[in-house]
């Protein structure tokens, strides 16, 4: 039979595949191998680590592993250009972030192919989400340039800025600290996460054609111990880092004391409340979006779903039936809903989890259909008959694995919603706005979301609470985040204070900072006392309990210093 | 997948049935009016705008695939003219079009004469039933015609039945009503059901489309409602408009409307098909249509029975494109002979 007529019986979906042609020329045209951009010039490829297509298994590139020199380059390039950027009138640093926004634009669809073929995601939304937000980063921070004078008077920018991104927004995480950074006139030393440093290079060569002076954005690739290169750089002024908590944990650990600035993005696993007045369908294509958007490997996912014991049963029939709709498979056609997960190792750490949190007594649910018989695939998977302390409910799987709990009342769904570790986003679905607006604030999330949910723009602050990190990235309090009020440069570091032989009395035999309990002497405080006076329960109560020492670092944990490969991930 | 309804209407009247795929289909034969179910839609349109609005770039077809569909879009369109100044001359034209939907040498190229591709039916006004019915002769292809003082529905209940038997006579297979508006902004709920109950009895063997013009509808909520009290009354297939309202068929509307009938097929077992009409004039538009569909209702609902496109210039643009997947060149119009 004639093929267009099976297929009118039919009426299957076909291929619909977006060319890759442009990508692999540009690859192409690098000889598929980079070195690094700083001081607005490639350096020649060093060691080299390969960037493979999740989806194929095959290699795109080879990327430079950059080394303590490349770094301490990198930030020798930020930190002569610091001079004349932040010395540029915010309308002049506000063209050149408005030529990079045009330029990503006139280039959208080369970058979210690329995305695309590095990440795994599909190409949906690399084109329709990631893309269009990083060119809307670059245009709102192009106006905030101009605005800075007005909004934060008497600020400054802090200087050379470190900033180390995750995987799995690549590009769009550059933009979130890229833009804002140099908005503000801060010079950039970023790292790219190792699976996906292509779009950054893409980027490097934008920055070129926009004509950027040299030196203000430094692009190292490389792995943990590069990252670690420029946390601990002792001329890096701020550091923005987003990924796991675990590696959060470390470098804010590494900061300490160092007078260097910090913002975090952590882990979440994010609630999603329907409550049995909701619009169940809408309610169930915005689980979509939370928790299969990008495979599920997005810091905010929605992979929580506490839905009312009334609506239960039926709202978990309709999430299955939705979920036997969805297209798993090549993420370069147009027609997917989930793509290629970011590496193998990302693929075999979720089935762990997943069996660890089976022999805890989950159970699964995944739709029929096969998977792709090569690249880093999984099904969409629904977990029911879990609590709280099943490792599933407990730890972020950043995948697209959907827990299910139920609720009885509203104060239970506040109550489950914030038994979490983590503080990022959460969502809520009711028609009833009274109710919606009664539980939103009691919700300990950095964003919460009302019959909606993944809804980002860059006027809006993103950030978490508890694990989940701190500072904003978007807004008015994104750019404070990379300003500091001027009077902070007159003050001094640690060392100057206690004078250099105390503060070396507080490192260890190798330099590093040790936990001072118990060795320094309690009075032993630099400063008249500041403590802040509280009153609770209508006496006063001082914070410190009638104890106090000097604290000047935390506890170091020498173990946990190096992880290479340690996937970063956006929280 | 077996879905077990936790909380069902009460006084919800037959137990669901699932008819086997290849059963004869099953004609509404209408319910009580459930208006606790009624009270318990809920819909959402920034939700419902947002899922409507990602369908286009979620599904796309390419090359044969896009070609099949374009075609199934000509069998599930009721080829249309409904204007005041509409002659027989006129509505001959529009059949003489019906009979050859496609120009011959894109029908040959594209290898499907067996597919005998046709329009699922034509629609004129009541004064023009006869004119089509004979234009059409031989052809298998109905005839629908608008009744009910359409396109505002404001005249006398006994006016409109009267209508709908006169076209029933003329040869009509399919009666297009429209309701009263002011029924639904105003939540009378049971006149509505009783009128659509009276229209659906003087249809007979014909088929009903219950025009619920949600243009002039106000909100998402009314129009689920209003697509919930017609399907119990008996309704076929619920349509969104008349084609004159200021807003006709967009995808949110159809969304609402489309899962609506999916809940009332999961509570009844009964298939309630679904027509959009007016505004619909460009094949990426009607691929659009297809896929939300297929992805809310499933693939089994895009057959004749169960959707139509009201519409008359689309049938111009599919043809540009099966031309345009031909030979790569897009044609003006009118290389197209005239609908």
């Amino acid at each position: 039979m004639n093929k267009i007529a099976e297929i009118f019986a039919t009426l299957d979906y076909g291929p619909a595949p977006e060319g890759a042609e442009q990508a692999n020329a540009w690859l192409d045209a690098h000889d598929r191998k980079f070195g690094h951009f700083i001081n607005g010039a490639w350096t020649k490829p060093g060691k080299t680590f390969a960037s493979d297509n999740p989806a194929t298994g095959k290699k795109l590139a080879d990327i430079t592993d950059g080394t303590a020199a490349d770094v301490d380059k990198a930030v020798k390039a930020a930190r002569a250009a610091f001079k004349s950027w932040s010395a540029l009138s915010g309308f002049e640093r506000g063209k050149f972030l408005y030529a990079i926004a045009r330029l990503v634009q006139k280039h959208a669809r080369l970058f979210a192919v690329l995305e695309t073929m590095d990440n795994g995601k599909p190409i949906r939304e690399s084109r329709d989400a990631d893309i269009p937000l990083v060119a809307r980063h670059f245009y709102h921070h192009a106006g905030w340039a101009q605005h800075l004078e007005r909004s934060f008077p008497d600020h400054v920018p802090y200087g050379v800025c470190g900033q180390i991104i995750p995987w799995n927004f690549p590009l769009l995480m550059l933009a979130w600290k890229i833009a804002p950074a140099l908005a503000a006139g801060n010079t950039v030393v970023l790292k790219p996460a190792e699976f996906t440093s292509l779009t950054a290079l893409l980027f490097a060569e934008i920055c070129e054609k926009a004509g950027l002076p040299k030196g203000v954005v430094n692009i190292v690739t490389g792995e943990g111990d590069t990252g670690a290169a420029i946390v601990n750089h002792p001329d890096v002024d701020k550091i923005a880092f987003t990924g796991s908590t675990e590696v959060g944990k470390i470098i804010r650990a590494a900061a300490a004391g160092s007078g260097k600035g910090l913002s975090l993005e952590l882990g979440g696993k994010s609630p999603y409340i329907v409550f049995d007045d909701a619009d169940l369908d809408s309610a169930v294509e915005g689980l979509v979006d939370a928790i299969w958007f990008n495979q599920g490997q997005v810091c905010c996912a929605g992979s929580r779903l506490l839905v009312q014991e009334s609506i239960e049963e039926r709202f978990i029939a309709k999430v299955k039936a939705r979920m036997a709709k969805l297209r798993v498979g090549d993420p370069l056609d147009k027609a997917i809903d989930i793509g290629a997960l970011v590496a193998p190792v990302q693929v075999a750490r979720i089935r762990d989890l997943m069996k660890r949190g089976i022999a805890e007594g989950a159970v699964v649910y995944e739709p029929d259909g096969d998977l792709p018989a090569a690249g880093c695939f999984l099904k969409p998977a629904l977990v029911t008959n879990v609590s709280p302390a099943n490792s599933l409910v407990e730890e972020e799987i950043f995948g697209p694995v959907l827990v299910a709990m139920s609720f009885r009342t509203p104060e239970e769904a506040v109550a489950l919603a914030n038994n979490t570790r983590y503080g990022l986003a959460a969502t809520i679905w009711s028609e009833n706005i009274n109710l919606a607006l009664d539980i939103a604030p009691k919700l300990k999330a950095g964003v919460v979301w009302v019959n909606g949910t993944n809804q980002f723009d860059a006027a809006v602050g993103f950030g978490g609470y508890k694990e989940s990190g701190f500072g904003r990235e978007g807004g008015r309090e994104g750019m404070a985040s990379y300003l500091k009020p001027a009077w902070e440069k007159s003050l001094k570091s640690a060392d100057a204070v206690l004078g250099k032989s105390k503060a070396k009395a507080l490192s260890g035999p190798h330099g590093e900072p040790v936990e001072p309990r118990g060795r320094a002497n309690p009075l032993d405080s630099a400063s008249i006392d500041q403590t802040a006076k509280m009153y609770i329960g209508g006496k006063q109560a001082r914070p410190d309990s009638g104890y106090s020492r000097p604290v000047h670092a935390p506890r170091w944990h020498a173990g946990r210093r190096s992880r290479r490969r340690q996937p970063q991930r956006h929280p | 997948m077996a879905l077990r309804i936790v909380d069902q209407p009460t006084g919800k009247p037959a137990p669901k049935a699932q008819p086997a795929p290849d059963a004869p289909h099953q004609r509404n034969p209408g319910f009580p009016l459930d208006l606790d179910w009624v009270g318990r839609v809920r819909m959402n349109r920034s939700a419902l705008e947002r899922r409507a609005g990602s369908i286009g770039a979620r599904r796309s077809v390419k090359k044969e695939w896009q070609a099949a569909w374009l075609l199934k879009a000509i069998t599930l369109m009721d080829l249309t003219t409904l204007n005041s100044d509409d002659t027989a001359g006129r509505v001959e034209r529009l059949c003489a079009k019906a009979r050859h939907p496609l120009r011959s040498d894109i029908v040959a190229g594209l290898g499907v004469e067996d597919l005998n591709i046709r329009p699922a039916a034509v629609c004129v006004y009541h004064s023009f039933v006869g004119t089509a019915v004979k234009a059409l002769e031989g052809t298998n292809i109905p005839v629908a015609a608008v009744s009910t003082a359409f396109p505002h529905g404001l005249a006398s209940l006994d006016t409109k039945l009267r209508e709908i038997e006169a076209s029933v006579a003329d040869g009509a297979k399919e009666i297009d009503i429209v309701i009263e508006r002011h029924m639904v902004l105003n939540g009378d709920w049971q006149a509505l059901y009783d009128q659509i109950r009276a229209f659906r009895q003087a249809c007979g063997d014909a088929h009903i489309k219950t025009i619920l013009g949600t243009g002039e509808l106000a909100t998402l909520n009314n129009v689920a409602k209003a697509s919930l009290v017609c399907m119990l009354a008996g309704a076929d297939f619920i349509k969104t408009s008349t084609g004159k309202e200021k807003v006709n068929a967009n995808l949110p509307t159809s969304l609402a409307m489309i899962r609506m009938i999916r809940w009332f097929h999961e509570e009844t077992g009964i298939e309630i098909g679904y027509k959009p009409a007016g505004g619909i004039a460009s094949a990426k538009l009607a691929t659009d249509y297809l896929a939300l569909m297929k992805e809310e209702l499933g693939t089994h609902w895009l057959q004749p029975h169960l959707f139509r496109f009201g519409a008359s210039s689309l049938l111009t643009d599919i043809e540009r494109q099966l031309e345009h997947g031909l030979t790569g060149h897009y044609a003006a119009d009118y290389r197209m002979p005239m609908v």
